[in-house]
């Protein structure tokens, strides 16, 4: 890991979203390093996935900025870059994996040419080595090479996550956004997904920013925590800092919710 | 023909056929671009043509001789129908050989006869853009142009090949023009792709439910999409055309009888006629075929 670079891969400053007159996330400021995995919790309506489409450039804000070091080292201000460079970030350095698998696949579409659509897009004109390429990728997400050519809706909801994933980690991006990936799974899927997260972030380097409200998902997978509500970060710290010892009264109550089994 | 009296000439009147030419004119500009026009109703229906009759009745003049045709044969209703259409409202000469056309209105096929310069090929065109059935939003295809961000149409040939060996897409197999613009060659066979490539004629399309309006000028680069290791080739048959044994032309299986009898014609008609002795005719031909 020593070939990481010191400056943060991502710089949020002071993003604020209004809609309307109601407030989405106001005056968050964030950093976020390569290989780090940041947890974004709170109840829901507390301005979570606003700030992952703030970060992401998929909403625009209200104010604040966003920094983000690109590929080649240089540091760009996100809203200053052209839709096409955006566009091609989003599908080349980043990744994006939605709650609903519907979002991030195209369901009509083979599991291969869904891992093999962002290759196309960045230019590979060869079909037996994008094929190679996705059953690699399958492999890596332990979906079998037999069913590269089913369609995701004959696929189980963890199977649908995980093919998100490979459709995502095929250009190795740095910095991955998850909202609530693990979100209507069963427990033990869950923790399998969650142990591919992790592994990806151990192996490549991975960089994440995962929304949820469930604070064992960000226990086990990230390194600092962001706690949010009424759109406002209220707590921020160390994962295992803020989950054992709770300094706002919000985030007490948070933790103090959770059923012990 | 005192009808043509009645109607103004070439049907639309000249405000329209205005608005028709700027767009063309636009689409000839930037070629692949599909330009919106505010397209009329024509007295037939969506999916007979009405676009490709818009662009007709905007580029022709008096002077102008007229050929329709309708998947190859100028003898099938649509083909019928349009010729008339025109000789109604505008009184122009109207023909059935290639040669001696300057305007040639078109569904689904790129005449056999090569086209020259001065000549105009006018398309029907039912859908004319071609990431449609991957992307149903009109707002992300439009962007997707814009940003020349056409991997998707890469991930339908990789579907093709991925069910069926080979790519499967027989008809409006989709093209690049010019290095830039995906463009939907309207439903032709992709045997007539390579005649779209470096072709003397002005190529138009007119899709009249969609309203979009494109072009491709004389002598454009117009490149068939395909992966490396699956290269793009046109269909290919192997055998001639029954009535006039010409080869390495468009056929058409024709149902003979009831007992699975069946022959192989050329589609477009003209051609074929022009090469049959005694003539092909529409009336005759397929039952006069020697056993």
């Amino acid at each position: 890991m020593s070939a990481l670079d010191d400056r943060p891969l991502l710089v949020a400053e002071g993003l604020t979203k209004h809609y309307g007159q109601h407030i989405g996330c106001a005056d968050v400021s964030l950093d976020i390093h390569e290989g780090e995995v940041v947890a974004v919790v709170g109840e829901s309506g507390s301005g979570k996935s606003t700030l992952l489409g703030l970060l992401s450039t998929q909403l625009l804000p209200s104010a604040g900025s966003v920094r983000y070091r690109m590929r080649d080292g240089e540091e760009r201000e996100l809203l200053s870059l052209s839709e096409a460079e955006r566009r091609f970030l989003l599908r080349t350095d980043w990744g994006f994996v939605h709650q609903d698998a519907r979002l991030g696949l195209r369901m009509g579409v083979s599991a291969g040419g869904n891992v093999g659509e962002r290759l196309m897009a960045v230019g590979w004109r060869h079909y037996g080595r994008i094929r190679a390429e996705a059953e690699h990728w399958l492999d890596r997400v332990e979906i079998a090479r037999s069913r590269i050519d089913d369609r995701p809706d004959t696929f189980s909801g963890g199977m649908r996550q995980r093919l998100q994933i490979a459709k995502n980690m095929v250009t190795r991006p740095r910095l991955i956004f998850m909202d609530e990936p693990t979100g209507g799974l069963d427990v033990s899927v869950q923790a399998r997904l969650l142990d591919l997260i992790r592994g990806f972030v151990s192996d490549y380097g991975l960089a994440a920013v995962i929304v949820t409200h469930d604070l064992a998902v960000a226990r086990l997978l990230s390194h600092r925590i962001v706690v949010m509500r009424h759109g406002r970060v209220i707590e921020t710290g160390l994962t295992d800092q803020v989950l054992d010892d709770p300094r706002e009264p919000y985030t007490q109550l948070l933790v103090a919710s959770i059923l012990q089994a | 023909m005192s009808d043509a009296a009645v109607y103004n000439f070439a049907y639309l009147d000249e405000q329209t056929k205005r608005m028709i030419r700027r767009a063309l004119l636009k689409a000839v500009a930037i070629p692949g671009y599909q330009v919106p026009f505010a397209s009329r109703e024509m007295p037939m229906p969506y999916g007979w043509g009405t676009g490709g009759v818009q662009v007709t009745a905007a580029v022709l003049g008096a002077d102008d001789t007229l050929k329709v045709i309708d998947q190859g044969a100028d003898d099938t209703t649509n083909a019928v129908s349009i010729r008339k259409f025109f000789e109604r409202t505008a009184g122009v000469a109207t023909t059935t050989h290639t040669s001696d056309a300057t305007v040639i209105q078109t569904r689904h096929r790129i005449p056999e006869t090569p086209l020259r310069e001065g000549q105009i090929l006018v398309y029907q065109v039912p859908i004319p853009e071609p990431l449609r059935f991957l992307e149903p939003r009109e707002t992300e295809t439009r962007r997707q142009h814009a940003l020349e961000d056409y991997g998707l149409m890469h991930v339908k040939l990789y579907e093709d090949i991925a069910r069926h060996g080979h790519i499967a897409t027989t008809y409006a197999y989709p093209v690049k023009v010019d290095g830039r613009y995906l463009m939907d060659p309207s439903p032709t066979p992709k045997f007539d792709n390579p005649k779209m490539d470096m072709c003397p004629a002005l190529q138009l399309f007119g899709a009249g439910r969609e309203k979009r309006i494109y072009a491709l000028p004389p002598y454009t680069r117009v490149v068939s999409l395909d992966f490396e290791d699956h290269p793009f080739e046109p269909t290919k048959f192997d055998r001639g055309c029954a009535l006039c044994g010409a080869e390495g032309i468009y056929l058409d299986e024709v149902v003979t009888d009831d007992r699975g009898g069946r022959m192989f014609v050329c589609s477009d008609t003209d051609f074929c006629e022009s090469r049959c002795t005694p003539p092909r005719t529409a009336a005759q031909g397929l039952n006069e075929v020697p056993r």
